[in-house]
């Protein structure tokens, strides 16, 4: 494979005039990278694996022990942690679904030719672009009871978004959706103008109908794009903490990211933590896994 | 090319060189502090001494979220960033136990330390454990759970009259919880915008542990006993059971939107004219006696927190101590600045810049107590305060008690004997864990 992509070296360069071979100019661009992946990925990652199976606490001193399971055994068998993973899936399902909807919704209006509409795509790129620490602190006073801009528009009077143990989660979602729904905009765009032209005169000449169309064009030629969308979101929204993190405090919304934040770096229970990275770790490649699986499919078609 | 490459080699090594040369010569300190007004006033303070000894002192802030987090990930890491750190009291039990604090046993019983400062002070801020004669820090900033309110709707006439006439007693500063309470509901009048009292409920921390803790303590109740680790029958007894029960009333009356609120809402509660009383550490108040932020700075008071039904009168204790950090390169520059800082003068001069003293020369002294409106407030507070857990796993213990009573105070779900049953049960397995019940 290497040797059909790369051709000989110009023997008038300056590389060939140092004595290097392609091969070596192919390693001085490939072992950087490499290195960087094994240091700062790859290690740790095996690294804290290891650490998952003991009772190591990075603040202490004391000599810490391999535990075996136990970790992962108390980890599953925590309420606590269960009831964190559901709200993560409420979260994920809500916020994930209102962007595609949103998203794909605004990229069926910007498919057509009006005035303007580069600067309005431009515009509405502009809150995936945020800082989601920003857009969270900003989100808290758009949702505050005493001044925020959104119970006064929707005539709410004082009902507390983020201090309601019911509604604080969907606040928190409400806020992705703001935030992400132009990303599944973009690549849904993208999908839907490489959508040929003549297959929509076709189907004007056969005189289908708007929905017809849309069914039977439209949506099967651009979801293969749409589930890209949808897996990156979904792995996105399923590791969500800065949004949530600035935004409430409420358990209700406690999402596992931010359990997982606690545990680590507040309570400094290592070995613990690294159990549940890894089982969050493990829970996000299966679900991106099935969607891989029904995106090949997909394209089969 | 290569030459460009030697070239820049050979700077970064020259900048290199350079950098450790500077820093070996100048003699320099470095404070770690959260990122406060009092942190401001202690760079005032030191750069007195760079004046005298030329030493220079740096006093280096975080926001107070990350604050233990970023202390206690150098501490693991056994970094030498920071020379000296004024920690949190409930740090002790974790930065003596596992070697991040230098011991300043000798150091505290040669300049005869426990005469020197507040009892409550040496207490909580230096000793570890306690009653054990050990001392870590020295006190640096007292500070402690204190409310502000609203002086000009409490002197109202016409206010005073429908108080009196509703609740058959005069309308004063309340001296206990149910007076506190029952002015709260008076004063909460959500369609005028006015609301009762501001109060703790961030859990991402310790505030909202502080705000009901406080509530205990009047109460009569306790978190547990410190020394042998009981809990059972402590952290849920029937006292500390009102006092939780206590505190979930007072949110009734808080503005609306109350469930993630620290020294900031807090303050905000009476800047933005919103409520009748605020609980805040008195480290919080000099903003609100200064009419740049305070527009109504003319009209606000300070008072104690108010006893509990028998009497009992406690209040959080906020403060810190500052400690030598065992892995500095500086530790003896560093004895040197804390030998200056003990003086009475600097304590004096530290008080006056508007840092919390915790000499007691400076506190009794009639200047200290009438020097603002919440002085005299804060020396009344600072002999009954009562702390937090303090043992190396506190911050597990936080998060235990958060979680228990943050749904019961906000989002009302079960009842205070649940979720003070439930924290019992989480420390006493963590206790267990660490092995606490020899």
């Amino acid at each position: 494979m290497a040797s059909v992509a790369l051709t000989n070296l110009d023997p008038a360069s300056r590389a060939a005039a140092r004595g290097w071979s392609d091969l070596t100019i192919r390693n001085m661009f490939i072992i950087p990278t490499l290195v960087f992946l094994i240091v700062f990925n790859i290690f740790p990652l095996i690294y804290s694996l290891g650490y998952s199976f003991t009772n190591f606490a990075a603040n202490r001193s004391e000599p810490w022990q391999f535990v075996g399971l136990q970790n992962y055994r108390e980890l599953l068998s925590d309420g606590h942690i269960w009831s964190n993973f559901v709200i993560t899936a409420k979260y994920v399902i809500v916020s994930v679904a209102g962007q595609m909807i949103v998203g794909f919704g605004l990229a069926l209006l910007l498919n057509r030719s009006f005035p303007m509409k580069g600067l309005i795509t431009t515009l509405l790129l502009l809150p995936m672009m945020m800082s989601a620490a920003v857009v969270g602190l900003f989100w808290q006073l758009l949702y505050s009871p005493s001044w925020g801009p959104i119970n006064y528009v929707f005539g709410l009077g004082d009902f507390a978004w983020l201090s309601n143990p019911d509604s604080a989660l969907y606040a928190v979602a409400i806020t992705d959706i703001w935030m992400w729904s132009p990303f599944v905009m973009l690549l849904s765009l993208a999908g839907l103008s490489a959508v040929p032209q003549h297959l929509y005169e076709a189907a004007a000449i056969d005189r289908a109908s708007w929905w017809y169309t849309f069914t039977r064009i439209t949506l099967p030629l651009v979801s293969p794009i749409l589930l890209i969308a949808l897996i990156f979101r979904t792995m996105e929204a399923f590791k969500t903490f800065d949004i949530a993190y600035t935004m409430t405090t409420q358990p209700t919304a406690e999402l596992i990211a931010i359990r997982l934040y606690k545990q680590a770096f507040q309570q400094w229970d290592t070995g613990k933590s690294c159990a549940l990275a890894y089982i969050v770790l493990i829970m996000v490649l299966a679900i991106t896994n099935l969607y891989v699986k029904y995106l090949n499919k997909v394209k089969e078609r | 090319m290569r030459k460009i490459v030697t070239s820049v080699i050979a700077g970064i090594g020259l900048a290199l060189a350079c950098g450790t040369s500077v820093r070996a010569q100048d003699k320099e300190l470095t404070i770690f502090w959260a990122e406060w007004d009092p942190a401001n006033y202690l760079q005032e303070l030191v750069n007195d001494y760079t004046a005298e000894t030329g030493v220079k002192v740096t006093v280096q802030t975080t926001p107070w979220p990350d604050f233990q987090t970023k202390a206690f990930t150098e501490f693991n890491a056994h970094g030498d960033a920071y020379d000296m750190v004024v920690g949190d009291s409930q740090w002790l039990g974790a930065g003596s136990t596992q070697g991040h604090y230098v011991d300043l046993t000798d150091f505290f019983n040669k300049h005869k330390l426990g005469d020197v400062m507040a009892p409550a002070t040496i207490k909580y801020y230096a000793e570890y454990p306690g009653g054990s004669g050990k001392y870590w820090a020295i006190p640096l900033e007292g500070d402690a759970i204190g409310w502000s309110y609203r002086k000009d709707w409490f002197e109202d006439p016409k206010e005073k009259e429908a108080f009196k006439a509703k609740y058959g007693y005069d309308l004063d500063v309340p001296k206990t919880y149910a007076q506190l309470r029952d002015i709260a509901e008076f004063f909460h009048r959500p369609d005028q915008k006015r609301y009762g009292v501001a109060i703790y409920t961030d859990n991402s921390y310790d505030a909202m542990a502080m705000g009901v803790e406080s509530a205990i303590f009047s109460y009569g109740g306790d978190l547990g006993d410190y020394a042998t680790y009981k809990v059972d029958g402590i952290t849920n007894s029937k006292e500390a059971v009102a006092g939780l029960e206590m505190y979930k009333e007072l949110y009734k009356f808080t503005p609306p939107g109350w469930g993630k609120t620290f020294f900031v809402e807090d303050n905000q509660a009476i800047t933005g004219g919103l409520a009748a009383m605020s609980m805040n550490f008195f480290a919080f108040f000099p903003p609100l006696v200064n009419k740049a932020t305070n527009p109504y700075a003319d009209v606000t008071g300070f008072f104690a927190n108010p006893a509990g039904p028998d009497g009992k009168r406690f209040a959080a204790l906020g403060g810190q101590g500052i400690s030598v950090v065992s892995y500095s390169k500086n530790k003896d520059e560093a004895m040197k600045f804390l030998e200056w800082f003990i003086k009475d003068e600097t304590q004096k001069k530290w008080a006056e810049l508007g840092g919390y003293t915790c000499s007691q020369a400076v506190l009794k002294s009639e200047a200290f107590q009438n020097a603002t409106p919440y002085n005299k407030a804060f020396y009344d507070t600072m002999f009954m305060v009562k702390d937090f857990w303090a043992t190396p796993e506190y911050a597990e213990v936080l998060d235990q008690l958060n979680q228990n009573i943050y749904p019961f105070v906000v989002g009302g779900k079960g009842t205070a004997q649940e979720a003070l049953d439930k924290t019992a049960a989480d420390w006493k397995a963590t206790f267990t864990k660490y092995n606490r019940y020899k």
